[in-house]
């Protein structure tokens, strides 16, 4: 880690609201209390005009910078930082865990205040709205009312379009990176694979695992290695592992992990057992696979149409909408279509499509063009906005 | 206001053409050095369609607000009449459909302002009848087997294309050679290249 300009040692803070009155959910039921883990980096303004919000993707928590106390450096560390496209020098930046995951929200792992016990399957179905209102919440606690930028890539970009229609008024500009407006069938199909795999382990135990020791690893473990093929590309497959074999010379002719793409999966789904908990993962899938901007205007004729009106009272934001060649989980013309509806609606859009081969995962390794664009935009609607 | 030096000649003209304020959409747009100087200079609403990923970086860099795409996918998505001038410098003889774009800027625009090489010129038509060889753009010259595929017109082509399709011509200006001439008379064989501002007849 570069230490010149990285914002240090950070520290996760935790809100607690709705502790009287329960915060109420699309799905009709309700949550009370409700917790956020955020950080944040640099300071508020005066004005309170110069912040931030960094919102994380399916397995992202609020550790979005700097070193933790145990040195695990955050997530994004690459863009937020002094001097970074992110200017924690200029910007007060915060990031947020979402509802229903692991890393101190609100979540199946927290204990019910009913039984003293982890919710497990009782916690109930979040969605990226109810997640977004969860943060509207903490902003209204740090006493921040208009968002100067928000950013996020894949469902962390559902977050920032959710919050460009949920509360256009207090977004001034929003960055929706590698992202759509709408879930596809093949990206709920592939969230529903991975939660089959939680499913058929016996270990899941219809997730009332937490007590006796026993956790679903090999399913949460098969769920990541499938997630993991979906953010890579054929390309960058190819380039990263061929058909090498790792720490063999010839086959065995056996069931052994043989191929290095065999061994980088399992490497990566059994770590993935170590940080992140399944029934966390069941949840934040479904939040996904809700997500549709257009369901509650939607006209199945006239997508595209259905699209700009959601935007309609979005055209005061600037956008920068980013996707990336070789992402298929994503692919670039879900942006292209958001791009469409969001200049139909009348809004400053700037749009890239980057070259890239490193597939879905690129909105995090594409640092030196992201940086480029991100800090160039951000500077631009600092100085149109008089910050 | 001072016109940087750095701009191509005719976009310094097509700068002059347009007024302070309005809302300006250009159409391939580059580098974004003629919406940079709009922008800085002219307070213009600025906004950009540029194909090429170095294009658009650049312009990003320069703190503009550029879309990455073709001219005809881009330009359909805005609604009728949401600029004051839809400019298109030195890219219609590239173009695949002139007539649909043209169409779509004063659909999109009040206005349109065109600049393109004219073959009329009278060393073009010496250059055929003499070498036999087809000549080049005059004041941004290009190969014939290179790409982008380009195709050759004259001031007098245009002009008739705009009668028929009732787009009327207003202001109008003329390089030869690189540097703006006033002429009245024989501007297709003295002009290398035009720079019109269109509307819609009537």
């Amino acid at each position: 880690m570069n230490t010149v300009n990285s914002v240090g040692l950070t520290e996760t803070k935790h809100l607690t609201f709705a502790a009287e009155k329960p915060f109420m959910l699309e799905s009709g039921a309700s949550l009370s209390p409700v917790t956020l883990a955020y950080e944040t980096y640099g300071t508020l303004n005066a004005a309170r005009s110069n912040a931030l919000l960094i919102c994380h993707a399916l397995s992202g928590s609020a550790h979005a910078a700097g070193v933790d106390a145990q040195g695990r450096e955050g997530w994004w560390d690459d863009c937020i930082g002094p001097g970074k496209a992110f200017d924690t020098k200029r910007f007060f930046v915060i990031c947020s865990n979402v509802l229903g995951s692991c890393y101190g929200s609100s979540g199946p792992t927290t204990r019910d205040p009913a039984t003293g016990q982890p919710y497990a399957l009782r916690f109930p179905m979040v969605t990226i709205g109810d997640i977004v209102r969860a943060q509207a919440a903490l902003l209204d606690h740090l006493g921040i009312e208009t968002l100067l930028s928000l950013a996020g890539g894949s469902m962390g970009g559902m977050q920032v379009l959710e919050w460009a229609t949920r509360y256009p008024r207090r977004v001034r500009s929003a960055i929706p990176l590698a992202t759509t407006a709408r879930s596809s069938p093949m990206l709920i199909a592939f969230s529903e694979v991975g939660r089959q795999a939680i499913y058929a382990d016996p270990n899941w135990q219809d997730g009332d695992y937490y007590s006796n020791g026993r956790r679903p690893d090999a399913g949460l473990a098969v769920a990541r290695m499938i997630g993991h093929i979906t953010y890579l590309s054929e390309q960058s497959m190819h380039h990263k592992f061929g058909r090498r074999l790792q720490d063999r010379e010839r086959f065995g002719y056996d069931f052994a992990s043989e191929f290095q793409v065999e061994s980088y999966l399992r490497h990566k789904g059994l770590s993935f057992t170590r940080r992140f908990d399944a029934n966390s993962y069941l949840y934040i899938t479904k939040a996904m696979d809700y997500f549709d901007l257009t369901r509650d205007r939607g006209r199945v004729d006239d997508p595209l149409g259905s699209l700009t009106a959601v935007f309609a009272d979005s055209a005061h934001i600037k956008f920068l909408v980013v996707s990336f060649t070789s992402d298929w989980l994503y692919p670039s013309y879900h942006s292209r279509e958001l791009v469409s509806a969001l200049t139909a609606a009348g809004a400053d859009v700037t749009y890239l499509d980057i070259q890239s081969s490193w597939g879905h995962d690129a909105f995090l390794l594409e640092v030196d063009t992201m940086t480029k664009l991100l800090s160039s935009f951000i500077d631009r609607v600092a100085r149109e906005e008089g910050v | 206001m001072t016109i940087p030096t750095g701009l191509r000649p005719d976009l310094r003209i097509i700068a002059d053409f347009i007024p302070e304020r309005t809302r300006v959409l250009d159409l391939g747009c580059g580098d974004g050095a003629l919406l940079e100087h709009l922008v800085r200079a002219k307070g213009v609403i600025g906004r950009g369609i540029e194909l090429s990923e170095s294009g658009v970086l650049t312009c990003v860099g320069r703190g503009l607000s550029v879309r990455q795409g073709n001219l005809q996918e881009g330009l359909r998505d805005y609604r009728d009449a949401s600029f004051d001038y839809v400019v298109l410098s030195q890219t219609l003889h590239f173009l695949d459909d002139p007539a649909m774009i043209l169409a779509e800027m004063l659909r999109v625009g009040g206005r349109g302002i065109v600049s393109f090489p004219n073959w009329g010129y009278w060393r073009c038509r010496l250059e055929l009848l003499v070498t036999g060889r087809m000549p080049q753009a005059p004041d941004l010259p290009q190969a014939w087997h290179e790409k982008p595929r380009w195709q050759a017109f004259t001031v007098t082509d245009f002009a008739r294309f705009c009668e028929g399709a009732g787009i009327h011509i207003g202001q109008q200006a003329y390089l030869a050679g690189g540097r703006r001439i006033e002429i009245r008379k024989f501007k297709n064989l003295l002009s290398t290249t035009a720079i019109f501002v269109l509307e819609r007849a009537g």
